[in-house]
């Protein structure tokens, strides 16, 4: 992202669960690169922190999974950043803690793992949409696309056992980003969904508390990679199976 | 007219009144909005996101519970959101209507308000009893998220369910520096911006920060609008100058669009981006220099949004129009019904090169200085109406 982190043309980026895992990686990294950076999360305390370590960085409480916060978040977003060049959507749930069979899992953990992961992101993306149509048709690099990233899974492709709700809420967030991709383009509005990988966050070990840390990916590295495939695609290059195909990273 | 009292943005039966540049009026669905654009032809709205601008609390010397409408801003910097001008209403919400509101107790330089989790001071008291300038405690961030957690839209009487952000942000709203919405660009939605893409209509956006359209006192009312901040971007800059250069229309989504285009059009031959504040009054006296034609909502005549429609059509033809209006039902307010009003022939200055075509020959309809116009089928009361409408048609 070297010609936007100059001081007179920062990225405007807002990343959503930027307290821990893959988000904070993500925050550290385009932090590091001169980036604006907003992020959301819903601890107070944790965003007080986050922002104390990453001076210039916009905290901001919130949880994506409310129909009220959505807007709110929005608001704090555009305000601190005076509008939006990228947003990730990061912020996941996975259902029911320790993951359970389908047949078990209660409709409220399905319904709230479809808002945290699917209503709540298409939410705060129609929010923003307008900060983001706004960003591509004023950049003055012409054909600057404005870029929402969606974070998915593989588990939204592979039908893992115990994976469902997480599974099939991802599936469906993949789904509609390409559907919102091909319906936004020629607003400069770019809609990706990617697999950063099986990481080293407390997601994972949530779910898979057994798994030896160091067989995984450190969510650092998936950072650089998402960030690589952002500014690709900013500049307008094709968007080829890695972006929209999940699980081939 | 009637009130629009429920928040819905595009109701399906919306309306949508024309006036031509020869003062031939249209009732038209407003669903055909798009139709009205040529190709080359530039549409420019609003993309200002609308404030939590209501923010209730107590008065903390007297302990007297007060409402506080923020209503102005220096500039659209977005660390420069600690000093507001605004307007403060004693007890009471929006169900009373604000001519009725309470006035708030005694104001002065040092007195603390406490909003929710916002603290802020009294600065000035200006020369009216409820408008004050405030400076909010605290840094940047923290002010933001105070007001974003706090406040709540300012809204009126004739609307009695409480507004939602969502019910007042429009479809392109960006940046969160309006106090009302932008109400006009309630008529946008990305199907109709599609439509016009593809018809070959450019849409850009500036940003103004839309400020308060009544205060219930007649003193203060008649000093609106407020100064009210803007910025217009490069890309929409050069846009109207290809539009002008190639004899196309530049289309004011608003009062606000052609408040911020006609400062800045004024200022600057040819017109400049960037940041500005619009002081002017937009009135029958004004010369436009910028703005072919405006979409707006309907308005009552002496408010300063009917004033800054006098500057595109003469008294007689909005006269007319408003007979329409009245006649056909239209829902007034910000949820309402719409007009599309063209500057009048006679006053497009003899050197501009703006294309002259109308929307009578637009629509094959012969011009007449006679209102003309089909009824609304839906809201006719008189069926005989529609037969002579339809003959004279």
């Amino acid at each position: 992202m070297n010609t936007e982190t100059n001081q007179h043309d920062p990225l405007r980026v807002a990343i959503t669960g930027g307290t821990s895992g893959l988000g904070l990686a993500l925050v550290e990294a385009l932090h590091r690169r001169g980036a604006q950076v907003a992020f959301v999360a819903r601890d107070a305390e944790r965003v007080t922190r986050t922002v104390r370590r990453l001076p210039g960085t916009h905290g901001i409480v919130g949880d994506i999974a409310r129909k009220d916060d959505a807007h709110r978040i929005a608001l704090q977003v555009t305000a601190a950043l005076g509008g939006l060049d990228v947003l990730v959507n990061n912020a996941s749930s996975l259902g029911p803690v320790p993951l359970r069979a389908l047949a078990d899992t209660d409709c409220e953990d399905l319904e709230t793992a479809l808002a945290t992961n699917l209503v709540g992101p298409f939410r705060l993306t129609k929010a923003l949409l307008g900060a983001l149509s706004a960003a591509a048709r004023n950049s003055l690099q012409s054909g600057r696309r404005a870029i929402v990233m969606n974070i998915g899974s593989d588990a939204a492709l592979t039908p893992y056992a115990g994976w469902g709700a997480y599974g099939a809420s991802k599936a469906a967030l993949i789904h509609l980003s390409r559907i919102w991709d091909e319906e936004l383009q020629p607003h400069g509005v770019r809609v990706l969904a990617r697999d950063p990988g099986d990481m080293d966050t407390p997601l994972h070990a949530l779910a898979l508390p057994d798994t030896d840390p160091a067989t995984l990916k450190r969510p650092q590295q998936a950072a650089l990679e998402i960030i690589a495939a952002i500014e690709a695609a900013r500049n307008g290059a094709p968007v080829g199976a890695t972006d929209q195909q999940i699980g081939i990273t | 007219m009637r009130a629009a009292t429920r928040p819905v943005q595009r109701p399906p039966d919306a309306r949508l009144l024309t006036v031509d540049a020869e003062g031939a009026l249209r009732d038209l669905a407003r669903s055909r909005l798009p139709e009205l654009f040529e190709a080359g032809d530039v549409l420019i709205a609003n993309d200002a996101a609308t404030l939590p601008a209501s923010l209730t609390g107590m008065h903390a010397p007297s302990g007297a519970p007060i409402e506080v409408r923020l209503a102005g801003r220096r500039s659209l910097d977005t660390a420069d959101v600690h000093r507001f001008t605004a307007i403060v209403f004693g007890a009471g919400d929006h169900r009373i209507t604000t001519e009725q509101r309470a006035a708030p107790p005694l104001l002065h330089v040092g007195d603390a308000l406490m909003l929710g989790p916002l603290i802020a001071t009294v600065r000035g008291v200006l020369d009216h009893p409820r408008l004050i300038e405030l400076d909010f405690d605290g840094p940047p961030d923290r002010v933001w998220a105070g007001i974003a957690a706090h406040g709540r839209p300012i809204q009126y009487a004739h609307v009695a369910e409480p507004l939602a952000l969502w019910d007042v942000w429009t479809a392109v709203a960006a940046r969160p520096v309006a106090f009302e919405p932008p109400s006009a660009g309630f008529v946008l939605d990305w199907s109709v911006l599609a439509a016009l893409q593809q018809r070959g209509v450019g849409f850009h956006t500036l940003t103004h920060a839309a400020g308060i359209s009544s205060t219930g006192d007649t003193a203060l009312d008649a000093r609106l609008p407020l100064d009210e901040a803007y910025e217009i971007p490069q890309r929409a800059v050069a846009a109207i100058a290809a539009a002008k250069e190639s004899g196309h229309r530049v289309i004011a989504l608003g009062t606000t669009v052609a408040r911020a285009l006609e400062h800045a059009g004024a200022q600057h031959e040819p017109l400049r981006p960037g940041p500005g504040v619009a002081t002017q009054r937009i009135g029958p006296e004004t010369t436009l220099r910028v703005v072919d034609a405006i979409i707006s909502g309907t308005h009552q005549p002496g408010t300063s949004h009917y004033e800054l429609l006098r500057a595109f059509a003469s008294d007689a033809v909005l006269a007319r129009a408003d007979r329409v209006l009245e006649r056909q039902h239209y829902r007034t307010h910000e949820f309402g019904d719409s007009v599309w009003i063209e500057r009048a022939a006679e006053r497009v200055q003899p050197r501009s090169n703006l294309k002259t075509a109308t929307l009578a020959s637009r629509f094959g309809q012969r011009r007449t200085t006679e209102p003309f116009w089909i009824p609304n089928e839906s809201r006719m009361r008189k069926p005989s109406r529609r037969a002579s409408t339809s003959k004279s048609a």
